[in-house]
């Protein structure tokens, strides 16, 4: 028999209604995998054995009645991130604010995976409050990449990128504020999406930037990401930022690629890029012009202030969204004889170092007489960022660039400094601020066999357009189906 | 762009993290060098500039405001570090 976890998503379901096997045997084989090699990835912060297998038996259950069959996601054991509240489940978003903290309620985006049939195998690692590029800022331990344990995977949806790339579940969700989708998902060889703003609802998702944070999908194939995008996406009335547009069912057949018009930002080729992520990409882009596109050079000139401005926006964001955290209502408390040293106690023991700089970048950023000159002044910036795509947009379909500057790095190599682990975030975070979607398909390996990601941004409420292009591409490349050998 | 020690102490006060002396030292040093860098932003010209606030391209859409069950408060206590009378139990807040 095959192995069960070397399957996607689609191949799950195929073997499903035929019988072929049931969903008890798949979440078994993912759990048996995550209890064999979990522990050399740590991909995981907590695996739901039981509640996993009991949702994997009521699926097999449901399948011999007609409305089992309608479920899209019956039995599929997927996994998600610990930033996303599942009732009954533990969600620390990798603090330990919120170590035992136990969420009555269920993220829509998870409760939508939910009622489609999805089998939840459990939460996974993730930098402190989502804050980091390689998880290595999470208060229980890095998430170590698949293709090279001494490395990280990306962050901050590290943990959910290593365990689609190690094959303990077929799909997985994430969030993206700055690329936390995206970049682990190039430094893993997966495909991530980050969804347009607006366009999944943030209900149970523990706020970071409340004005950048998305949800979004990894999956081994852009078909596989485009089933879990479609079932989760769309108008939420417990999230007012969620935007009223009709989700489409996306269809990948005839040309998605002849024809189109692909931009290459010139700005995001810098000095600096490793020569072969540069290589692959560009690689990537000729394929797509092999498939038809009409390439052409652009320019989105203000990308060089997107870091600074996300450096401000992102941490003043954060600074009010975790005022919330006081050892009152929630997560552990540090005793003290009055209430003002109960919070100071709790606050500056609980959070980790990555945590506390960024409360203190955006408290200060926010603090009286600097308001005007530094969030004020990103504010605008901003504005001048959201043009860029703009006008790009009246010229181009869509654009294609690297996901990130380096392929993964060493654990360890950027954790002393604070703006080289920021850099890792400098091609993804221009579109967080725009408010638009990408995706990060793998498009080849560097010399030591660490993925290079292919990232594809679009105009706003456009994933289909990036599904159907990334699918395209993953027809005429089978760099999506190599695995790391674990 | 430095920042001074009882700049940081200020911040931390203000954002209500009990540090110690050494954190204080280099959070001092690293968010100097993080002000430095976004300092960058002083070189755009932004006067007839609007400001962007949100990420989203379409309006907030609020739900009818319809009463409804919420999350149960015997569910939500169980949580709190503290909990008494179907109420968060905390310090004194006078002396």
């Amino acid at each position: 028999m095959t192995d069960l976890t070397s399957l996607t998503l689609t191949e799950m379901q195929n073997g499903l209604n035929k019988g072929e096997f049931s969903s008890r045997e798949l979440v078994k084989a993912a759990l048996e995998r995550v209890e064999s090699s979990g522990v050399k990835t740590h991909a995981f912060l907590h695996v739901a054995k039981e509640s996993a297998l009991k949702q994997a038996d009521d699926a097999d259950k449901q399948r011999t009645t007609n409305d089992g069959r309608q479920k899209p996601l019956l039995g599929i054991p997927v996994a998600i991130k610990d930033v996303l509240t599942v009732e009954g489940l533990p969600c620390t978003c990798g603090s330990k604010i919120l170590e035992g903290y136990i969420p009555p309620f269920t993220a829509t985006s998870v409760k939508r995976l939910r009622d489609a049939g999805a089998v939840i195998v459990g939460k996974t690692n993730t930098d402190e409050f989502a804050m980091g590029s390689s998880t290595e800022h999470s208060a229980y331990g890095v998430t170590k990449n698949p293709w090279d344990l001494t490395r990280v995977p990306g962050g901050s949806s590290g943990g959910s990128a290593a365990a689609v790339a190690a094959r303990y579940v077929p799909a997985a969700l994430g969030t993206d504020t700055g690329g936390s989708v995206r970049q682990p998902a190039s430094l893993c060889g997966i495909t991530g999406l980050k969804t347009t703003y607006g366009r999944v609802s943030r209900y149970g998702l523990v706020a970071f930037g409340s004005s950048l944070d998305t949800v979004g999908a990894l999956g081994r194939t852009a078909q596989d990401v485009a089933q879990i995008f479609s079932i989760m996406a769309g108008r939420d009335p417990l999230d007012a930022t969620s935007a009223d547009q009709p989700v489409p069912q996306i269809q990948f057949d005839g040309d998605a690629v002849r024809g189109l018009k692909i931009g290459v930002p010139k700005e995001y080729f810098i000095k600096g890029i490793q020569p072969e992520v540069e290589e692959k990409t560009r690689a990537a882009i000729q394929q797509l012009k092999d498939l038809g596109a009409e390439i052409r050079e652009i320019s989105l000139p203000h990308t060089e202030y997107a870091l600074p401005v996300y450096y401000i926006i992102a941490p003043a964001e954060a600074s009010a969204n975790l005022a919330r955290y006081d050892g009152i209502r929630y997560g552990p408390r540090v005793d003290a004889d009055n209430l003002w040293d109960v919070f100071f106690k709790t606050r500056g023991s609980k959070f980790g170092p990555e945590v506390t700089r960024r409360i203190m970048i955006g408290t200060y950023a926010l603090s009286a007489g600097y308001y005007d000159a530094y969030y004020g002044q990103a504010q605008k910036v901003r504005t001048l960022i959201k043009r860029d795509f703009e006008a790009a947009f009246r010229e181009v379909d869509l654009i294609a660039a690297p996901t990130a500057p380096e392929t993964a790095f060493k654990i360890g190599e950027h954790i002393n400094d604070p703006i080289a682990m920021y850099l890792e975030d400098v091609f993804t975070l221009p579109a967080n601020l725009a408010g638009v979607p990408g995706i990060s398909v793998n498009c080849g390996f560097d010399k030591n066999n660490l993925p290079v990601g292919l990232q594809l941004i679009g105009p706003h409420f456009r994933e289909d357009l990036l599904l159907r292009v990334a699918h395209a591409y993953q027809q005429v490349t089978d760099w999506h189906k190599k695995a790391p050998s674990l | 762009m430095a920042l001074t020690q009882k700049e940081v102490e200020h911040i931390a006060k203000l954002a209500r993290l009990e540090l110690s002396a050494e954190q204080m030292e280099r959070y001092r040093e690293q968010l100097s060098a993080i002000l430095d860098y976004i300092a960058k932003l002083r070189e755009l010209d932004t006067k007839d500039v609007p400001p962007t606030a949100g990420g989203g391209l379409t309006q907030m859409t609020l739900r009818a405001d319809e009463p409804r069950p919420g999350l149960a408060t015997d569910e939500l206590l169980k949580n709190a570090p503290e909990a008494e009378d179907d109420q968060f139990k905390i310090p004194p807040v006078f002396e």
